[in-house]
């Protein structure tokens, strides 16, 4: 493992985001320009957005979601910032997660001193069925595709193999999807941020309005087994353990260190990152684990000179509740096997030993996969300073990492960040 | 080229080769004589020693089920075979006795009762079609045994 190391220090200075949820009268060019003013907003000091020199938008597929490409440019110019140079970045799930790496590099690189890093994606214009469609465009459609597999079906055969090997059960997964729409409740941006133990009593009071025989559930895990509440989307994910389809985007202000407190007294910088990839899931020696996370994980620890260990939150890609409790193993939080247990032990809980998306997550706060990346940041931004409002966690909050997947982890992009004052 | 000459000389280490000798009813994958190591699906260039001289392999199709899941949310392609909520399907990665894996529908296991399906249950390799007229192709599958 090479200890590389930035030319000089970047720090984010600003960080903001759309509400995440499905918007029907919104393109992601409006979502972009609700996430560019809250990004301004977060700013402390004097910004004026005519110095940002370069911009780098994480998108999946715009092409396939709104018959859109080449949106890079469209993003720089409705907020404002033509001609500066714009790129879109595209490594599936992980897209803004990457561009907010290549953000970092360039202002590393000495070229350029503020860069704008977003995310957009604006998922919900297609049915569902060709939602699911699109999305497996991110796998490899010549050798994955035609298996019959979709995403869920992925994680599902990552889930099958990790059950296998430590005697997980499906119930444990369960454990992640109550924390993450525990904490999702608490972030005014979460698509679905209501509780599970509340979603269901909302069940049982709309079919008393309507006079429909009022459902028995017991209690929320009860629910959460009841087939008609919970269906089977890929055994063993039911739709609980799925992320949903959302519309979004984020806005993030990228600064070299030297100038950070020109922005803001409480910059947040950036002292790791890590990125690799990795073959096809079939191709892997385990399948129960995601090797670039491992990989990505351990440059940004090295480059930040920190250990797994030192992190006090974490922005972990839970595009499915497998993914949360297999990443936390990845990133080292917890042994390989050990991950459910934790879950299952509150240790991830936003009062626990290792938080672990407080935001919601993927699972609560929506996941518009361009965005997704880029998001985590957001919530990393707000512990760190102590903004997260009623979902912050307890105590200094001296580090802090988020850890964005594209796909099944052909993609796999890892930051650390620190607060120094 | 001709026709004819096209199954004598050497193919391309493609998907559309491989797809060929699906439709020959035949698994094949790609051989590096240095490292002694299969690829399937075939490579074109040797991961470890980078040697673009690889050979064509035949392998026997033998294999046991490495992870899997049953997929209730069809993509288009499976629903167009009739697949669905009322009709769910295995999907799984195979481990090959010839030490490759590969990704493919299972047949022949309950996908209804997917906690009975076992990870290790010994496969083997079948040529599937799906489609109708020109549309119609050949997949790889495998069978519980
Ligand atoms: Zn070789």
């Amino acid at each position: 493992m090479s200890k590389k190391k930035l030319n000089r220090g970047v720090a984010v200075v600003g960080a903001g985001m759309s509400k995440f949820g499905a918007f029907s009268d919104k393109s992601s060019r409006d979502l972009f320009v609700e996430a560019f003013q809250s990004m301004r907003k977060s700013v402390d000091k004097e910004f004026n957005p005519a110095d940002i020199e370069t911009i780098y938008i994480g998108n999946f597929s715009s092409d396939l979601f709104e018959a859109q490409s080449h949106t890079a440019p469209i993003m720089a110019d409705v907020a404002g910032l033509a001609p500066r140079p714009a790129v879109r970045i595209e490594d599936a799930c992980a897209s803004s997660g990457v561009a907010l790496r290549q953000g970092i590099l360039a202002i590393a690189s000495g070229l350029y001193d503020i860069a704008l890093v977003g995310g957009i994606e604006k998922m919900t214009n297609l049915p569902t069925a060709e939602v699911t469609d699109t999305l497996a465009a991110a796998a490899d459609t010549l050798f994955e595709v035609p298996a019959g597999f979709t995403f869920p079906g992925f994680y599902a055969a990552i889930a099958s193999a990790y059950m296998h090997k430590y005697g997980m059960q499906p119930e444990h997964l369960m454990n992640v999807a109550i924390k993450n729409h525990e904490n999702g409740a608490l972030n005014p941006n979460a698509q679905f941020g209501v509780t599970i133990p509340d979603w269901m009593q909302g069940r049982i009071a709309s079919a008393k309005k309507k006079g429909k025989p009022v459902p028995t559930w017991s209690d929320h895990w009860d629910y959460l087994h009841d087939a008609r509440a919970n269906p089977m989307i890929a055994w063993p994910l039911r739709l609980f353990d799925c992320s949903p389809i959302t519309d979004g985007a984020v806005a993030l202000l990228l600064v070299s260190e030297e100038i950070a407190n020109q922005f803001t007294d409480h910059p947040i910088h950036i002292i790791g990152s890590g990125q690799a990839s990795d073959v096809a899931l079939h191709d892997r020696d385990d399948l129960t684990s995601i090797a670039a996370a491992r990989l990505a994980s351990q440059e940004a620890y090295a480059m930040a000179g920190v250990t797994a260990d030192d992190i006090r939150v974490a922005e972990v890609h839970d595009c499915f509740t497998i993914a949360e409790i297999v990443a936390t193993e990845d990133l080292g939080f917890f042994a390989p096997g050990d991950g459910y247990k934790a879950a299952e032990d509150q240790v991830t809980a936003r009062d626990g030993a290792k938080p672990i998306n407080t935001s919601g997550g993927l699972k609560s706060k929506g996941h518009p996969v361009g965005a997704s990346g880029a998001g985590q940041a957001v919530e990393i931004f707000k512990q760190m300073r102590g903004l997260a409002d009623e979902r912050q966690v307890a105590g200094d909050i001296p580090l802090g990492l988020s850890h964005n997947v594209g796909g099944t982890g052909g993609t796999c992009v890892v930051h650390v960040y620190e607060r120094r004052n | 080229m001709t026709a004819t000459k096209s199954t004598t000389t050497k193919r391309a280490f493609t998907a559309a080769s491989f797809d060929q000798y699906l439709n020959e009813k035949k698994l094949m994958g790609s051989h590096c004589a240095n490292c002694d190591a299969n690829f399937l699906p075939p490579r074109a260039i040797c991961p470890d020693c980078y040697d673009d001289q690889l050979e064509w392999v035949e392998l026997d199709g033998k294999a046991k089920l490495a992870a899997f899941t049953s997929i209730y949310i069809a993509p288009t392609a499976m629903i167009n075979e009739g697949y669905g909520r009322d009709k769910p399907y295995v999907a799984g990665v195979v481990e090959l006795d010839d030490g490759v894996k590969i990704s493919a529908q299972i047949l022949g296991l309950d996908a209804a009762n997917p906690e009975e399906i076992k990870i290790g249950t010994p496969l083997q390799a079948e040529f599937i079609e799906r489609g109708e007229g020109d549309e119609k192709r050949t997949f790889l599958a495998f069978r519980a045994k």
